[in-house]
């Protein structure tokens, strides 16, 4: 669990953003700082900032519409393919301004990876060629580092005993589950700072989603992660963290409360926290 | 209803397809295997071949795709990807239309605008490189294999550019996103996520791309230069399947000449529908795989 004192967000929004990057707390790898996303003019995520902890679990929860995606999509500068989305604020990734251009995006996004709602490895390509695809996509040729890379992936992502002796059959033979496993592994190889994880789980059986989530667990102490779930048992499983957002009024997605996942689901500050995780709504 | 009309269609071709081979029998009887493989056209002396035109069509042909694919697929890449929104459409309408010109406009097109300047750079510059012998040798007179070839381009461009952007447009955003969330450029992502996962698609454009290059008939005929002999040089004139029958077959009066142009139109006709249905299996499968990905 972190143990840093909790700041409403409140205070935080009212802290301008140079007193925020000059002083980073040491252990926030991502701080958003008054992160704003609209789609042609139309508010979708408004003001969020918090912080996400290195080396933990971050969980985005909220019901549906409350934009916990299109915000995970700004940390990755995902949004950049819709022309109609604009991204205001800042995202300080290690004190650096992801949108202040100082950072590339093909190497912020090998920085920060991500792992989508529905398993989507390169059906063209094999398992191995799917694994070690990022860091073909960076540059990297030789066959040496790129086996290495392969190997110490899928150990990681809990696949490699699965696939050693399939390597070159094509993704597309792996269950849903193991396809899963296999992009995370991707994401992996390319050994990012801060795992995106958006809904990893919804596309998967019980049995697969317990192994996601034990996978998670298991990364945690290597990776940081930011996971957005619908699932609270989920969310209550695996986070150290919890932020918590809900649709406005103008339909645009706000931070309600962010805190440790016990707090959030223990002695949540906000009425609006407590009635969504004892599922009075959402 | 519905079923009467498949049967009248269905009736129709194999009635076509019987005649044909009914009225090319006498050719096949007399000739044999030889007619395939023969390389003589010579009403003088009753003797028919046809693989000068079976090699001239299979020959335009691939002068054609040399051309239309890296082209089509270059112009279809765009037109999904990589121009302004409004763009896209313009271009995209105008590559349809060129869909529209009649053949035998651009049969004319071949001959007074593309046959000189093929004669006076293009044919020059090919032959400069291959040092003007194997296949650049002879004559460069601007019309013949290469102009036909050319042409032919031209022509299925709109099919090749049409279907290849659809097949491309239906790569699943997921799959753009993951190799982008990697770390891939957009030119990464285009040549190694999105055109292989279009490849199947890709390969059904460049099949019916074929396949109407097999059958195109007046713009070949008035640009390749009509001669029933082997080409030996992409300068030399030559003839194709479809082209032959269209010049000869007002005039085929000699004993076994028109049964043999018609044995030439069976063979044409089975390459023909051969390709044709591989393109649609082809094209079908990528509909079917994208419907169960949704």
């Amino acid at each position: 669990m972190v143990d840093q004192p909790e700041v409403a967000s409140a205070t935080l929004d009212a802290l301008p953003p140079a007193a925020a990057s000059s002083e980073p707390e040491p252990e926030s790898i991502l701080m958003l700082r008054k992160v704003s996303v609209s789609f042609s003019g139309k508010l979708a995520v408004r003001d969020v900032t918090f912080d996400v902890p290195e080396k933990r679990v971050t969980a985005l929860i909220g019901p549906s519409g409350s934009g916990k995606t299109t915000l995970l999509r700004a940390l990755n500068r995902l949004h950049d393919t819709v022309s109609s989305a604009r991204v205001t604020g800042s995202v300080l990734l290690n004190g650096t301004d992801i949108y202040g251009g100082a950072l590339h995006p093909t190497l912020l996004r090998s920085r920060v990876g991500m792992v989508f709602q529905r398993p989507n490895p390169f059906p063209a390509m094999s398992i191995y060629d799917n694994v070690v695809s990022g860091l073909r996509f960076n540059g990297v040729r030789k066959k040496s580092l790129l086996d290495e890379a392969a190997e110490s992936a899928l150990i990681a992502a809990a696949l490699w005993e699965s696939v050693r002796n399939r390597m070159t059959a094509r993704a597309g033979v792996l269950s849903g589950g193991e396809q899963q496993r296999l992009c995370i592994a991707r994401s992996l190889a390319v050994e990012p700072e801060v795992l995106l994880m958006d809904e990893p789980t919804s596309a998967l059986d019980p049995q697969a989603t317990r192994r996601i989530e034990e996978l998670i667990d298991e990364l945690s102490d290597r990776v940081t992660m930011v996971i957005v779930t619908h699932n609270m048992q989920q969310a209550s499983r695996v986070s150290h963290r919890c932020a918590f957002m809900l649709m406005g009024d103008d339909r645009a997605g706000e931070l309600i409360e962010v805190g440790p996942t016990d707090q959030i689901f223990g002695s949540p500050t906000d009425q609006r926290t407590s009635d969504y995780v004892q599922g009075r709504f959402g | 209803m519905l079923g009467a009309a498949v049967v009248i269609f269905l009736a129709l071709l194999l009635g076509l397809a019987a005649d044909l081979v009914y009225q090319a029998a006498p050719a096949f009887a007399h000739f044999g295997f030889a007619f395939v493989t023969g390389t003589q056209w010579n009403p003088v002396t009753t003797s028919y071949g046809a693989l000068p035109f079976i090699v001239g069509t299979l020959e335009t042909t691939a002068i054609a795709m040399m051309i239309a694919i890296p082209i089509g697929l270059g112009t279809a890449l765009s037109l999904a990807y990589l121009l302004p929104k409004r763009l896209r459409l313009v271009l995209g309408t105008a590559v349809e239309l060129l869909a529209a010109v009649p053949s035998v406009i651009y049969g004319l097109w071949g001959l007074l605008v593309v046959a000189p300047w093929s004669r006076t750079i293009i044919e020059p510059v090919i032959g400069f490189i291959f040092g003007h012998s194997g296949p650049a040798s002879g004559p460069e007179i601007g019309i013949g294999l290469l102009l036909a070839g050319i042409i032919l381009a031209v022509m299925v461009l709109p099919t090749m550019v049409a279907i290849s952007r659809d097949v491309l447009m239906a790569v699943p955003s997921e799959q753009i996103e993951g190799a982008l969330a990697l770390g891939a450029t957009r030119w990464q992502t285009l040549w190694r996520v999105v055109v292989p996962h279009a490849r199947t698609g890709i390969l059904g454009a460049v099949t019916l791309s074929i396949g109407r290059a097999f059958g195109e008939t007046m713009a070949v005929a008035m640009i390749i230069g009509n001669t029933p002999s082997l080409a030996h040089s992409l300068f030399s004139p030559a003839a194709t399947m479809a082209s032959i029958i269209a010049n000869q077959f007002t005039e085929a009066v000699e004993p076994f000449e028109l049964q043999s142009l018609i044995a030439i139109a069976v063979l044409l006709l089975v390459m023909s529908l051969l390709v044709n249905v591989a393109a649609r299996l082809l094209v079908r499968s990528v509909g079917r795989t994208h419907v169960s990905a949704a």
